[in-house]
């Protein structure tokens, strides 16, 4: 009798098994080749200057990027949890748009308006320089970020129940302090989870930095340049270091979550 | 004390209007009223959670109208207790007095003394997803009245809960009202816990307050057939009174004359009574019920303790179940409904 009622969860695994094999497969394989067949090269790209440097930036500018998205994401956020508005679907798909669009047409439009003579480069000019500099690398991982941020806080936001910060206040919490006391620490998980997204998926986008900033370069824009002159030998160990520098953040990313 | 004057608040499927309310000191008073009256929204406002339209509040001589919620003084009780999850119980407790900067120690005395009234001293250290819905409100009515606030307000405190637990709290309640001489204003549709717990019951309806008085006012002397019908007055009859004798009006219903106390001489009149003040019986009672009238019984609906009785002349009548059992009551059975005169509430028949 049992294994009649558990059809369907072994059915499940059945299909869940092939998605994260499929996902494993795609992740491990270079990983095991590099150890297999070039371990002396991925020591040698462990110790390049210009390989450290550039994960580093890479590292370095998503997290001032989810930082800026934390900064004016966090009330955007709970503005979109709690009120509603004329013309709040509108904002709501603003938004999502980073997640859809193309990020080479993405990079195309950051680099119209940050480069030197655009709406928004022209301007900052005297003080700023988007384009192939470090502002440019930040502007673009928080173009493609910010939904991926937003989107879970507002979540978070939305599961926090508005008695609670009515009660706050009751008990003579101000404002803000109903909002540190109760609405965050309830919702720490999504903007925790926010972070992480957010500061994910800056490490991992090349298109539209590529466009406004391709110097100074960051890890993607270096692995696409060594595949270009160097093929699969010149690239994978490069690959195969972010990745495990990814993994391993995210795992103790994951652990402080719990 | 509050005191609300001429108040009105549009919040899209909610609204208030010409609101206007005086509750003593000390007084628990209960807002009895459907769903979707605006109840919540007037206890919202009091709390301060939303601002008028127009016209004003005063807690305790200060008209506190524009003042925020933490300026005002007042405990919140929600339906759904909105303990803070993150918090165990002592940490909810103490959530107010630690933000009022009071000492360590006070707060710590305080806290324990409270928890140890309500007897809920086990609990402290646990969470509240893991207390049961009693033990919840009970960690609620602590962190409330922990601040010492001049005003309770409680938002259907006992609607989420089982009976027995409802009877537990309700008696609770009424203790924690009397030994901390809290004003209370407690919003519900349950009659029986108005009843139970009221100095005073405004009834609301569409947005609206429509009569204030004492409990046994508002169950036996409804204003009108709206409110009466809310309250559980089942027999709402029309009839027009033919005159007075000995103070006692005669009311024709259409083929039978019925005797009421009334202060009215003359004129179209609506007639209430409630079923469980109609006594039933298989003979004519001569007895001090004024009116007595024959009918045939069509339908028999079980409440429980008690069977209510449609008879065949409109009358809707409650029997206990031990007494429709001695009589033998059944369906198609011949019975006599009497009523006391002094049991009828008459009213003015309202002009269309």
């Amino acid at each position: 009798m049992r294994i009649k009622q558990e059809k369907m969860l072994i059915f499940f695994c059945m299909l869940s098994f092939f998605i994260l094999s499929f996902i494993i497969i795609v992740l491990a394989e270079p990983i095991f080749s590099q150890f297999l067949f070039g371990l002396n090269d991925f020591f040698s790209t462990c110790r390049d200057p210009e390989v450290l440097s550039c994960i580093g930036l890479t590292i370095g500018t998503s997290f001032l990027a989810t930082g800026i998205a934390c900064l004016f994401g966090i009330p955007l956020a709970y503005i979109l949890a709690r009120k509603e508005f004329f013309g709040k679907r509108m904002v709501e798909s603003v938004i999502d748009l980073p997640i859809m669009v193309p990020h080479m047409v993405a990079g195309i439009a950051l680099f119209s308006v940050f480069n030197r003579h655009g709406m928004i480069g022209a301007p900052f000019s005297p003080i700023i320089r988007f384009f192939d500099a470090i502002p440019g690398i930040v502007v673009a991982m928080l173009f493609v970020s910010a939904p991926f941020f937003i989107n879970p806080v507002r979540e978070g936001f939305q599961s926090v129940d508005p008695h609670l910060e009515n009660v706050a206040r009751s008990l003579g919490a101000s404002e803000w302090k109903a909002f540190y006391k109760v609405t965050v620490p309830i919702a720490y998980r999504y903007i925790l989870s926010g972070i992480g997204m957010s500061w994910g998926r800056g490490i991992s986008e090349f298109a539209a930095v590529l466009l406004l900033a391709y110097y100074p370069m960051v890890a993607s824009t270096l692995i696409y340049e060594r595949f270009l002159m160097y093929g699969l030998a010149g690239s994978r160990p490069i690959a195969v270091l972010l990745m495990l520098i990814c993994l391993g953040i995210f795992l103790s990313f994951r652990s402080v979550r719990r | 004390m509050i005191e609300i004057k001429n108040l009105y608040k549009d919040w899209g499927a909610f609204s208030l209007k010409e609101i206007n309310l005086e509750i003593k000191r000390g007084e628990y008073f209960v807002i009895l009223g459907p769903t979707g009256a605006g109840k919540t929204l007037l206890l919202e406002m009091i709390a301060g959670f939303h601002s008028p339209d127009k016209g004003e509040i005063w807690i305790d001589g200060e008209d506190m109208t524009t003042y925020p919620p933490e300026e005002r003084n007042v405990g919140f009780i929600y339906q759904d207790y909105s303990l803070f999850p993150h918090l165990n119980v002592i940490g909810n407790i103490r959530f107010g007095p630690e933000l009022k900067g009071i000492f360590k120690e006070d707060i710590e005395r305080e806290s324990n003394e409270i928890m140890r009234l309500l007897g809920i001293s086990h609990l402290s250290h646990r969470y509240p997803n893991t207390l049961s819905g009693g033990e919840q409100q009970k960690v609620a009515i602590a962190r409330a009245i922990i601040t010492r606030p001049s005003v309770l307000l409680l938002d259907e405190p006992l609607s989420a809960l089982d009976r027995r637990t409802q009877d537990l709290l309700r008696e609770e309640l009424k203790w924690v009202h009397q030994i901390e001489e809290l004003t209370s204003v407690h919003v519900t549709h349950d009659q029986t816990e108005a009843m139970i717990l009221a100095d005073r019951i405004a009834v609301m309806m569409d947005g609206r307050i429509v009569q204030v008085g004492a409990p046994h006012d508002i169950f036996n002397k409804p204003l009108n057939e709206d409110i009466a019908s809310f309250v559980g007055v089942e027999n709402i009859l029309e009839g027009e009174i033919k005159g007075k004798r000995d103070g006692i009006a005669i009311i024709d219903v259409g083929d039978i004359e019925l005797n009421a106390v009334s202060d009215y001489g003359e004129g179209e009149v609506k007639i209430f009574v409630r079923p469980e003040d109609i006594l039933i019986s298989k003979k004519m009672q001569e007895s001090s019920a004024r009116n007595s009238i024959r009918g045939k019984i069509i339908e028999m609906t079980n409440f429980g303790v008690v069977i209510h009785l449609q008879l065949d002349n409109g009358l809707i009548a409650s029997v206990t179940k031990l007494s429709a059992e001695d009589l033998k009551l059944r369906i198609g059975e011949e019975v006599y409904a009497s009523f006391k005169a002094t049991s009828m509430h008459v009213v003015k028949k309202r002009r269309l």
